[in-house]
């Protein structure tokens, strides 16, 4: 372990530790937010004709069994040893965690609100996007978290097929060059990114629900990690 | 070409069948990493996940566990375990756990909490152990989220247990590494093929575990 040369990146990468760490954010962050636009009518259809459901999960979920490093290869034939091909599979991935998530969100708004919501005159799109979003919102923020840390963890693997990896590339270089030290700030600044970016989300599920109670409230409800997060670990990859 | 001839072609390859290299060797030997890696991550997350979901304290740290364990890339863990430790099976061991122990832990947890609490009073009433309630109310009726907890870790390990073969051990993802360094696309496609296989029949292997175990009383609710 050299650590003079912690931040010494190899220029066959092309590019500095930052430029690295914005192409990371670039390809694990895309998918979530594609992810999350297919997911959003997906969804819906979902909530709204219930027979949907199933089938939808088991798509998803046999979707997701397939092995990100099978799934990478397999693209190449279709899109090249190319950016796209990492970005495919990790949108599939997230609809696996998103969909459920936003099902369940949607689903638990209580009766009575939607009611209340008719009665007040608002439009089926009005009462979704004014009523029905902003409860799932805890829902819908935890399953984001759940597939940005999975998905930033993702991208390295990407490394495998031809320096498709961000910050995984630089793992390859530790093991070409046998530089460890390349491997560990490889390690810790993805760690980092996905820790970052989970606290981000947390702040913006506070930031989109003042009605919620914050933190260190009193313990009646015993201390649960996140609404949902059960049916969501289910999906973690 | 496309993709069913080279999955054909590398099936239909009696070569690919025998021998060190073939294909009933590289299944056995993933099959074996999955086992070991789910194994240890078991025992070491289902006693926490059952008695931290028992008494339903230490959610929030948990949480972070599961948090800090999926924000450690997998990959990045076994080189880096490679090479300051060297070529072994320890490397490859610590991060599938590593990767495992989460949605274990925190679905076990969560199982154990979002158990219906009127049937466990009922047994307490009746005079049932700490131990009794634990494991004839409590794990019964948490079961099959329990298992779906299990098996979303086999299939994670499963996937994952093909970067094995860029630190030179065995596995289906020999296949892989070394067919994209041969340039050669039929056996690339051909591993890939086998572990999704593998992940589907990992699938298929758990549902029929949550048909045979899960009680037909529990099963009807959910």
């Amino acid at each position: 372990m050299n650590w003079d040369r912690f931040f010494d990146i190899p220029s066959d990468l092309q590019h500095s530790w930052l430029g690295l760490v914005g192409l990371h954010l670039r390809e694990a962050l895309l998918p979530v937010l594609a992810g999350l636009l297919i997911s959003l009518p997906l969804a819906q259809l979902c909530v709204r004709f219930r027979w949907l459901y199933p089938p939808v999960l088991w798509v998803t979920t046999v979707l997701y069994a397939i092995p990100s490093l099978a799934f990478f290869v397999l693209l190449i034939d279709y899109t090249g040893q190319t950016e796209l091909t990492v970005m495919i599979p990790l949108t599939v991935y997230s609809l696996v965690v998103l969909v459920p998530a936003i099902v369940d969100g949607v689903r638990s708004v209580p009766q009575e609100t939607l009611a209340a919501a008719t009665a007040m005159g608002f439009g089926p799109v009005r009462r979704y996007v004014q009523v029905q979003l902003p409860i799932a919102v805890p829902a819908i923020i935890a399953g984001l978290r759940v597939a940005t840390v999975s998905s930033i963890s993702l991208v390295s693997v990407g490394a495998l097929i031809g320096n498709q990896g961000a910050l995984g590339n630089m793992i390859n270089d530790a093991n070409i060059y046998n530089r460890p030290e390349l491997a560990l700030n490889a390690v810790l600044s993805m760690a980092v990114l996905a820790i970052l970016a989970d606290a981000l989300l947390v702040a913006v599920r506070v930031l989109l629900t003042p009605w919620m109670p914050r933190r260190s409230r009193p313990t009646t409800k015993a201390d649960r990690p996140e609404p949902a997060a059960a049916a969501l670990e289910d999906a973690a990859r | 070409m496309n993709l069913f001839h080279f999955i054909s072609d590398f099936f239909n390859d009696s070569a690919h069948w025998q021998g060190y290299d073939g294909i009933p060797t590289r299944v056995g030997e993933h099959i074996q990493y999955t086992l070991q890696a789910l194994g240890i991550a078991a025992l070491i997350a289902l006693p926490v996940g059952l008695v931290t979901g028992h008494y339903g304290r230490g959610g929030n740290a948990l949480a972070f566990i599961a948090v800090a364990g999926r924000a450690l890339p997998t990959f990045g863990l076994l080189v880096l375990m490679t090479l300051l430790v060297g070529f072994g099976m320890v490397n490859v061991m610590t991060p599938l756990v590593i990767l495992a122990v989460p949605p274990i832990l925190v679905t076990t947890y969560e199982a154990m909490r979002s158990v219906d609490p009127s049937p466990v009073d009922a047994a307490r009433g009746m005079g049932m152990g700490e131990l009794g309630v634990l494991f004839q109310v409590e794990v019964p009726a948490a079961l099959p989220l329990i298992l779906s907890g299990l098996r979303s870790a086999a299939i994670q390990i499963v996937s994952t247990a093909t970067i094995a073969a860029y630190v030179a051990l065995g596995g289906l993802g020999r296949y892989i590494v070394d067919g994209l360094y041969q340039r050669n696309y039929e056996k690339v496609v051909g591993g890939a093929t086998l572990v999704a296989g593998l992940a589907l029949v990992t699938l298929a292997l758990f549902w029929a575990a949550g048909r045979f175990a899960v009680s037909p009383g529990v099963r009807r609710r959910a």
